[in-house]
């Protein structure tokens, strides 16, 4: 028994899901989305004052993805047993209705216009060594930053951005990125009111020659119509958005700019609390038929589809493929197959900056609100004799420091007894955090496929993740930290603590939630499993939307190029795919 | 129910899959097609349980409540720097904790079987209630073997020096326990504790917020952002208000 056949099937109901969805069914299409979670509302699922609880949310997981029926596995390196990741930490996907665009922080980035030519334009400034050094497989993306503006601009302003444009068509301006690719016009509200910490960095980094810019924040600076007629208020700085949702509606998600509308929409349904099995396929393996779920009840059902898009966190986009069988899994030792490969991430650090006579209140905080310098981002910078490419970028961010999770101390503070609590006490209102967001390049022995033990309460195998940070990334990383510690130095404290990322990479502490690769795309389909319209190369009536699509990372939060993907896919699909369909790309 | 082949024993391990998620969540709507409207409910709010007034212990035994009573107030003495762990309640707040969701491990991926992990591999145990009640009781039998008398009963030098010992995974602890492991989780669930909101049952009266000067749930700092340098002086908050605003009989 199958269900009514639909237009397009989404396969998951997060930021991407939604961006999909608006701009499939505003063509006319029919839309079906499938999400695993429930729906969820700020009144009814994360009310004020209810949203302010730093244990329920942040260290009981509330809004993040349950493991307990579907987790990964995870080891350093090709040699070893890899193991379940039996708890969250490293990284925090979501699960129901908005996925982590409930819980994110709204630090909305653009990459840089070299970013997009990670191989190319590395080759041609540093040469091959360097650009192949610690067996790096960088590859170029199919797509240039020019050719993504219009719908970074989209996102930009669907969003209601709080900014300040850096480069106004190739006119650098005071104040903003001066090393951003140029806009095409400015960000729709004005930058978040700066608290104390990240003016003193500000100043700090301007001291020091640097280019200081407040970070771009989907958190309102002021009360915001976007471009669909969906109203957002005023931040109220409460400190709470990073893994929380927002009571306010002052931060930006599926909820908050999309849903209003695209739920009225006669053409679009929604199905929750409903899990993809997997994408069916015809006996050749060539087109895709739709997708078979089960509910909640145990039913399982097949939904057909005329196209079938995965719209799920990235991690879940590449293990439905291997599932499905599509396309050829990643070998490390050969180097061949495109499922899995190139699974990326980001590499992070900080500095705390002590003050004896300083009241900085890092409590007062919204998801991006501080103060940014880009002089170490991408290739902002040379290179030459640092033995690594890419950077990242750094500055005092205001996330609100609950105190579960932050309560700085001195270097030489013990970690527990009475010297600690009195550590706390002294310095919790009088310091700064500098953090540094490092990008991660793809490495051959860094990838995901399916695990041979392990499996899901459906009985499916779990993804098995391998990957471990290399030279590259610490010598990178080590670079940021020192820095920010110059900088940190500069801003008159006490005392300097750098918290630099060493040893391999640990999945139990959390870092970032910006895991990237694993179905990625490219112009060639034997090193790609996507083209630049996020088309399999295999199933052509099959798209893969997410960071799968990263050929490595970048030093910036993935969200903004994320979206700017979905929209490039979803005006392929409308003005390309709908009238002739088939390969968009011929390969 | 039962659909395109799959057979019934597949059939019922999916709907214990979707029951347990239903189990977890208390309050929400079964699995639901939206189409042409904006689900809300004007009666509902998805909040923690109300504070657990019940007295005593729920889940710890004596000797266990001893042990986190003792190991929790040398992480978080008490002294004139503000409340230790004993005064803010924290081992109530482990005890509650353990006792339900969490306890059980409700988001714990817990399919055996467990073999030992790298260092970088995280959490390879099973759910935290399990763990606390192993490792206490091989913690005390360790503590017997080494100075003679259980961890609670020792002076609170020794207790430093045991803490230590347990941090730097040098206890010897038997088979299946973890004392870096559990020392680890111990101070996490200490730190909670004392942090978490009082509706958990630590924290008491916010004390461990007023000492460090974090305000709680407040829903508006705007008025405090641009005062550079300003002490913070209003009081904290917390989830269910504070005792100065509730009426007064």
């Amino acid at each position: 028994m199958a269900d009514p056949a639909v237009d397009v099937v989404l396969v998951g109901f997060g930021w991407t899901g939604a961006i999909l969805a608006e701009a499939l069914t505003a063509a006319g299409l029919n839309v079906l989305a499938f999400e695993r979670g429930g729906w969820r509302t700020a009144p009814n699922d994360f009310a004020i004052p209810f949203d302010q609880d730093e244990l329920r949310y942040m260290w009981r997981h509330h809004l993040f993805q349950n493991v307990a029926h579907s987790t990964l596995t995870f080891r350093n390196s090709p040699d070893q047993q890899a193991l379940p990741m039996r708890r969250l930490g490293s990284f925090l996907p979501g699960a129901g209705v908005g996925g982590g665009g409930v819980h994110w922080n709204g630090q909305v980035w653009r990459f840089l216009p070299s970013d997009f030519k990670a191989r190319s334009h590395n080759l041609e400034r540093y040469g091959a060594d360097v650009v192949n050094a610690y067996d790096m497989t960088v590859q170029d993306y199919p797509v240039s930053y020019e050719e993504l503006e219009p719908y970074y601009d989209k996102f930009d302003y669907l969003c209601g951005v709080s900014g300040k444009a850096g480069n106004l068509g190739g006119q650098i301006q005071p104040g903003g990125n001066p090393f951003e690719g140029p806009r095409s016009r400015d960000y729709p509200n004005p930058p978040l009111n700066m608290p104390y910490g990240p003016s003193l960095f500000a100043k700090a980094a301007a001291g020091l020659g640097y280019h200081p810019f407040p970070h771009p924040a989907a958190n309102m600076s002021r009360p915001y119509t976007n471009p669909l007629g969906v109203q957002l208020g005023q931040c109220t700085y409460c400190g709470f958005c990073e893994k929380f949702g927002c009571g306010n509606d002052s931060k930006s998600s599926p909820q908050t700019t999309i849903l209003p509308v695209l739920m009225a929409r006669p053409n679009f349904t929604l199905r929750t609390w409903c899990e993809v099995m997997k994408v069916e396929l015809t006996r050749d393996h060539k087109h895709a038929t739709g997708v078979s779920y089960v509910d909640e009840n145990g039913v399982l059902g097949f939904q057909p589809a005329s196209i079938v898009i995965l719209s799920a966190f990235m991690l879940e986009n590449v293990r439905q493929l291997l599932l499905a069988g599509i396309g050829t899994p990643y070998d490390p030792r050969t180097g061949t197959g495109t499922i899995g490969r190139n699974y990326s991430y980001q590499i992070v650090s900080s500095v705390n900056v002590f003050y004896d006579d300083k009241v900085t209140n890092p409590f007062i905080g919204a998801g991006a609100l501080g103060m940014i310098i880009d002089d170490f981002n991408g290739d902002n910078f040379d290179h030459t004799g640092l033995g690594f490419i890419g950077g990242g970028y750094l500055g005092a961010l205001n996330t609100g420091a609950r105190p579960i999770e932050t309560h700085p101390v001195p270097d030489k503070s013990p970690k527990w007894g009475a010297e600690f609590k009195r550590a706390i006490a002294e310095n919790y209102v009088k310091t700064v955090p500098i953090v540094t967001h490092g990008a991660v390049m793809s490495h051959r022995n860094n990838y995901l496929d399916l695990d041979p033990t392990w499996r899901d309460t459906f009985g499916r195998p779990l993804m098995r993740m391998t990957f471990d940070f290399t030279d590259n990334e610490h010598k990178m990383s080590d670079y940021l930290t020192d820095k920010a510690a110059e900088i940190g130095r500069a801003m008159g404290g006490r005392e300097v603590r750098s918290n630099k990322r060493s040893g391999h990479y640990d999945i139990a502490p959390y870092q970032t939630t910006h895991t990237t690769g694993g179905a990625i795309m490219g112009a060639d389909p034997a090193t790609s499993a996507i083209n630049r319209y996020l088309q399999s190369w295999d199933v052509p009536n099959l798209f893969v939307a997410g960071a799968n699509a990263f050929p490595q990372n970048a030093g910036y939060n993935p969200m903004g190029t994320v979206a700017a993907l979905s929209y490039h896919c979803a005006e392929a699909i409308v003005n390309q795919y709908v009238k002739a369909p088939g390969p968009l790309v011929q390969a | 129910m039962i659909k395109r082949g799959v057979s019934r024993r597949v059939a019922v391990l999916m709907g214990a899959a979707f029951s347990a998620l239903a189990s977890l969540t208390p309050g929400r709507a079964l699995a639901e097609t939206i189409r042409r409207r904006l689900p809300w409910a004007a009666d509902r709010s998805d909040r923690p349980l109300r504070r657990d007034e019940r007295p005593g212990y729920i889940f710890f035994s004596p000797a266990e409540a001893a042990f986190v009573e003792a190991a929790a107030a040398r992480m978080i003495p008490s002294d004139s720097t503000g409340p230790g762990a004993a005064e803010a309640e924290v081992p109530r707040f482990i005890d509650r904790q353990l006792a339900g969701p969490y306890g059980e491990g409700d988001r714990f991926y817990l399919q055996p079987p467990f073999p030992k992990g790298t260092a970088t591999q995280g959490w390879q145990m099973g759910p935290p209630a399990s763990v606390y009640r192993m490792s206490i009781a091989a913690i005390d039998r360790w503590s017997g073997a080494t100075y003679g008398k259980p961890f609670a009963a020792l002076d609170p030098a020794s207790q430093d020096a045991a803490l230590k010992t347990l941090e730097d995974g040098k206890a010897d602890l038997g088979e299946g326990a973890d004392s870096k492991a559990f020392f680890a989780l111990l101070l996490q669930n200490v730190i909670e504790g004392y942090f978490a909101d009082p509706i958990y049952g630590g924290n008491r009266d916010m004390s461990a917020w007023g000492m460090i000067g974090f305000p709680g749930a407040r829903y508006d700092l705007t008025q405090w952002v641009s005062r550079y340098g300003e002490q913070y002086t209003l009081p904290p908050v917390g989830l269910t208000g504070r005792d100065a605003w509730k009426p007064r009989s």
